[in-house]
């Protein structure tokens, strides 16, 4: 008894030590984020890999407009930035930053697309508490995550994984990131990634 | 026995190791003390000067050089803290700008969860002038309770070292006379 009794206690000591997920949030949302909690990392399989020719979509986005990635090519690169959901820790603090970036973007002659699977009035109200954001916000609602599945970063929840594609102007994929949904990716990385597409 | 006894002493350490970054920590209390909060000496020689530290390795930040030292807990990535970097900017004019305040108050920042890449693109994007260092890792904004950003504390040092939260709020600088004026009173500064 003793013996299961101190076996419990190990595992859930550390099983505390390692939980909790880490992420700052702005007072720009107040107490309206909703907190998931942590969730599992990963929770797809790619079905695209770089150097593959980036799949074509045409979702709605916030504007009215709707955006297909065939539109860009020829002219500028584009950045995809799949993000989980609306209103949720991490994710409201992401694109935030790219806002900022803008100068980034534009120095690698890039256009940045923020895409989740929420319908267009939820992220029309998210992101109007981020300010005014330079780069296009679409829906990929319905059907629902199609966009996503394509790319291979639906999760069996219904969202998507937090992704990055970096696709070049000739429509080819040439990064693909998909990082642990309970962390935002680093921006220096994506820096990196857009400056490699120089040149060519 | 023993083997369990071993696991758990493990597993207990582990835990207790970990505490820092398991958000155990609370925002800091008016009236309390600031945890323990180790932060790099920065290279840049002008950075030293202004926190009047020497050497390399790390710091604490009661030994900042200074009567009273202001913390700002921010991100790259938060609207509000891109929206008030400006009037922060402000806020430090006018503290370096006045002589009887320019070696009395000292301000720093803390990018919650932004990198060094990060941290140093907030600071050319706004002209920011004082130092700032990077918590990556959340380290220190998990030791500091989780606050949303910007969030603001003071710290008052005595000649003996010992030091005491004066201000400890969530939210940005609205007007920087007006917040100037709050420290000072605070702070006990004329």
């Amino acid at each position: 008894m003793f013996k299961h009794i101190i076996q419990g206690v190990t595992v859930v000591i550390a099983l505390a030590a390692i939980s909790g997920p880490a992420f700052g949030l702005s007072d720009a949302y107040k107490n309206n984020i909703y907190n998931p909690g942590e969730l599992k990392p990963f929770d797809s399989v790619l079905k695209v890999k770089v150097g593959d020719p980036a799949p074509d979509f045409t979702l709605p986005a916030i504007s009215g407009e709707k955006i297909s990635l065939s539109q860009y090519k020829g002219k500028k690169n584009v950045v995809l930035s799949f993000v989980p959901a609306a209103w949720t820790p991490v994710c409201s603090d992401q694109w935030p930053g790219y806002n900022l970036a803008k100068s980034y973007f534009d120095e690698n002659d890039a256009i940045l697309l923020g895409i989740t699977v929420d319908n267009l009035p939820t992220l029309y109200a998210w992101t109007n508490q981020m300010g005014k954001l330079w780069f296009p916000v679409l829906s990929d609602f319905w059907p629902h995550g199609a966009v996503a599945d394509i790319y291979g970063v639906l999760r069996t929840s219904g969202v998507t994984e937090r992704a990055l594609f970096v696709v070049d102007k000739e429509g080819i994929i040439r990064y693909a990131h998909v990082a642990d949904i309970n962390k935002r990716p680093e921006l220096g990385a994506l820096v990196i990634e857009m400056k490699k597409l120089k040149g060519k | 026995m023993k083997k369990i006894l071993i696991s758990f002493t493990v597993a207990l350490s582990f835990f207790i190791l970990a505490l820092p970054s398991c958000g155990q920590g609370s925002p800091p209390i008016e009236g309390g003390i600031l945890p323990k909060i180790s932060l790099p000496v920065p290279e840049d020689q002008g950075y030293k000067k202004y926190l009047g530290l020497k050497g390399d390795g790390t710091f604490l930040i009661p030994q900042i050089k200074a009567k009273v030292v202001l913390i700002e807990i921010f991100s790259m990535y938060c609207p509000h803290c891109q929206k008030d970097a400006p009037v922060v900017n402000d806020l430090f004019s006018k503290i370096t700008g006045d002589d009887s305040l320019k070696n009395n108050i000292k301000l720093i920042g803390i990018g919650a969860g932004n990198s060094d890449f990060e941290v140093d693109f907030f600071r050319k994007t706004y002209g920011i002038k004082f130092p700032m260092f990077s918590d990556a890792e959340f380290s220190i904004h998990k030791i500091l309770g989780e606050v949303r950003t910007p969030y603001f504390i003071a710290i008052k040092i005595s000649p003996s070292g010992t030091h005491k939260v004066v201000y400890s709020k969530l939210g940005g600088v609205s007007n920087a006379d007006e917040f100037l004026k709050t420290i000072k009173n605070l702070a006990g500064l004329k």
